[in-house]
């Protein structure tokens, strides 16, 4: 899908991209960096807006420095900012972009009802967008980018704004975009958790330079931290100490609750060696007689994954002297 | 979001819901040239407020009927009265209209490109096949066609007219050409200042009153300077300051060149050498605002 051989971008100040050379294949890829790492750059050189100062990239086969137009056609882009005109309705909008895209124009009105219906937009979009939610807008602003059937599309922090079940809607949609609609998925974030849940790949980067590429399974090995809360019952007044104590028999490392939060005492922190965690924590729960009120992945900030290979430099430059 | 997923269904039972699930589009791409003339079009039409909500058709749609209403008098007039002439030559007309004109490029230039700008939208088009230059043809080749038919409207309704009251045809033809090449010239004009101005800020408000400003205030300020150049003899500077603002730029090729009368005080219009200055200065002009429109969004990009 997207092939890029020791991209470069050096502005006269900063170098935004530094010799980056990444392979995407199809399914739903993340792109991983803090604010300024060259995420928005690399979409920018991808999509063939930009030149880039050295190396080469190609999408769908296609170089971005000679055949910027053809790739256009056949890719989406869903920006980070807000896009929206507020005074046109959403299916106004989308037929219009539909045909910015080349579409004859009865077909962009049947792709535009097609696509607003499956974003999850229905009666409303025959009113202004001036009067939409933030979740409702980036509906739109998602649709915009797939009305035209593209093959790839790229969705530039397509969660921000939103609340957690926003959120939740929104990574459950880019996870459909590749599995029922078949189009393969470039989504950048800063938050690492929630794409780890949604993506097969994650591509991280930082300061332009490529710190990490690998597969998501890879991460979530590593990383994935549950937040258990159970209610308490006349026969186990502390709920959360007995399936500590429990949980730490059955071999379960817990780890030390957050302290200084409002309610930390009565979740518990616990790393997950897998699914079987999932079950145990269950079954454990139910033959203590307790309610389970939560049982969720902790979402990992990027900065874990860097201090992680920081750590890990160190090592390896302590090995070395 | 529940909808996607496929209903499963007892056997035999003969109710089915249909989900007939993502579609893929297998149709024609038809590409840059057809998107181009798509922004051309949308961005025709909404500068007559069409596709957009009913507040926004008043202005433009006023605005057209008050640059009509008069040619429709003079013809009233001309045919009752049984005239030898329309009461107003075909070139005049724009001129006399002028602050229609401007207040209608005021209010339609920013609205064409401020709000792209204002709300962020630019990045959408140039995400798409489309390139800048396509952009910038489109946006200007829109507002300059609404301007046209904002202006040529009347000088058909006028022509129409004298064709009805049997006024002289060739003359009326050459009269009503003569017009028509005028407000074409007026139109691309007064569409690259306007665009150029308003393309600056992403401020609809800004870009109205700066519109407004800059084609009322220099048309002011020429005319006033003319009519003291006049006033104290030195005639001959009067189609040197008339360069100096697009109704008199507009006013003094058409003079030159397109057998109009001038307003210009005294109405002595520029001699022909003049005349080519005044040609040059136009042609200058409308190069110029397209140059800049280019530069303008060889920036804005993403």
């Amino acid at each position: 899908m997207i092939a890029t051989e020791s991209l470069s971008k050096r502005f006269p100040r900063v170098t935004a991209l530094d010799r980056l050379s990444l392979d995407v294949g199809p399914g739903v890829t993340g792109l991983v960096g803090a604010n300024g790492a060259g995420k928005s750059t690399m979409i920018k050189i991808l999509l063939g807006l930009s030149p880039a100062s050295e190396g080469r990239a190609e999408v769908l086969g296609l170089d971005v420095a000679t055949k910027g137009a053809a790739i256009r056609e056949r890719v989406g882009y869903m920006p980070e900012h807000d896009c929206l005109p507020p005074d046109v309705s959403a299916t106004e909008f989308v037929v219009h972009m539909a045909r910015m895209s080349g579409l004859p124009p009865t077909a962009a009105r049947e792709r535009t009802a097609d696509t607003l219906r499956h974003v999850g937009l229905y009666e409303e979009r025959y009113r202004p967008i001036g009067g939409y939610s933030t979740g409702m807008k980036q509906r739109v602003k998602l649709a915009q980018a797939l009305v035209h059937d593209p093959q790839l599309v790229f969705l530039d922090e397509p969660t921000n704004g939103l609340d957690p079940v926003g959120r939740d809607d929104m990574l459950g949609l880019i996870r459909r975009i590749y599995t029922d609609f078949g189009i393969s998925v470039l989504v950048t974030s800063h938050l690492l958790g929630e794409l780890e849940r949604t993506c097969d790949h994650v591509v991280v980067i930082d300061g332009g330079k490529l710190l990490r590429s690998s597969s998501t399974t890879d991460f979530t090995q590593t990383t994935t931290t549950l937040a258990v809360e159970v209610t308490d019952t006349d026969e186990h007044p502390d709920g959360t100490r007995a399936v500590r104590e429990a949980l730490q028999a059955r071999g379960v490392e817990v780890l030390d609750s957050q302290s200084g939060l409002p309610g930390a005492g009565h979740i518990l922190l616990l790393t997950a060696q897998g699914e079987e965690t999932y079950d145990v924590v269950r079954d454990l729960v139910a033959d203590l007689g307790l309610g389970l009120v939560r049982m969720e992945q902790r979402r990992h900030h990027i900065s874990e994954v860097f201090t992680n290979e920081d750590e890990q430099r160190k090592e390896a430059v302590g090995h070395g002297s | 979001m529940a909808v996607e997923h496929p209903v499963t269904v007892p056997s035999g039972d003969q109710t089915r819901i249909h989900n007939i699930g993502y579609r893929t589009y297998d149709g024609p791409r038809l590409g840059r040239s057809y998107a181009t003339r798509s922004l051309y079009s949308q961005s025709l039409r909404g500068a007559y407020g069409l596709g957009r909500s009913v507040k926004s058709k008043v202005l433009p749609m006023l605005l057209f009927v008050v640059m009509c209403v008069p040619a429709a008098i003079m013809v009233a007039v001309a045919v009752a009265t049984k005239a030898h002439d329309l009461p107003v030559d075909y070139t005049r007309y724009a001129i006399i209209m002028q602050a229609v004109i401007s207040l209608y490029v005021a209010s339609q230039a920013p609205q064409s490109v401020s709000r792209d700008l204002r709300f962020k939208t630019v990045p959408l088009y140039f995400s798409r096949p489309i390139e800048t230059a396509d952009y910038v043809r489109a946006k200007y080749a829109a507002l300059a066609s609404a301007m046209f038919i904002l202006t040529a409207a009347p000088l058909i309704v006028l022509y129409v007219g004298a064709l009805l009251a049997k006024l002289d045809f060739a003359d009326q033809t050459k009269g009503f050409g003569q017009g028509l090449v005028s407000v074409a010239l007026l139109s691309l004009l007064f569409a690259g200042i306007g665009l150029v101005i308003a393309s600056v800020t992403p401020r609809r408000g800004f870009g109205i009153a700066a519109v407004i400003a800059v084609m009322t205030i220099s048309y002011g300020a020429v005319s006033t300077l003319q009519a003291i150049a006049d006033a104290q003899g030195s005639s001959s500077a009067v189609p040197w300051i008339g360069l100096f603002s697009p109704v008199t730029l507009i006013d003094g090729l058409q003079s030159a060149f397109l057998g109009a009368n001038s307003a210009f005080p005294g109405a002595v219009g520029p001699s022909n050498g003049e005349g080519v200055v005044y040609v040059l200065a136009v042609l200058g002009l409308i190069a110029a605002s397209y140059g800049l429109l280019m530069r303008r969004y060889k920036k804005v990009g993403l």
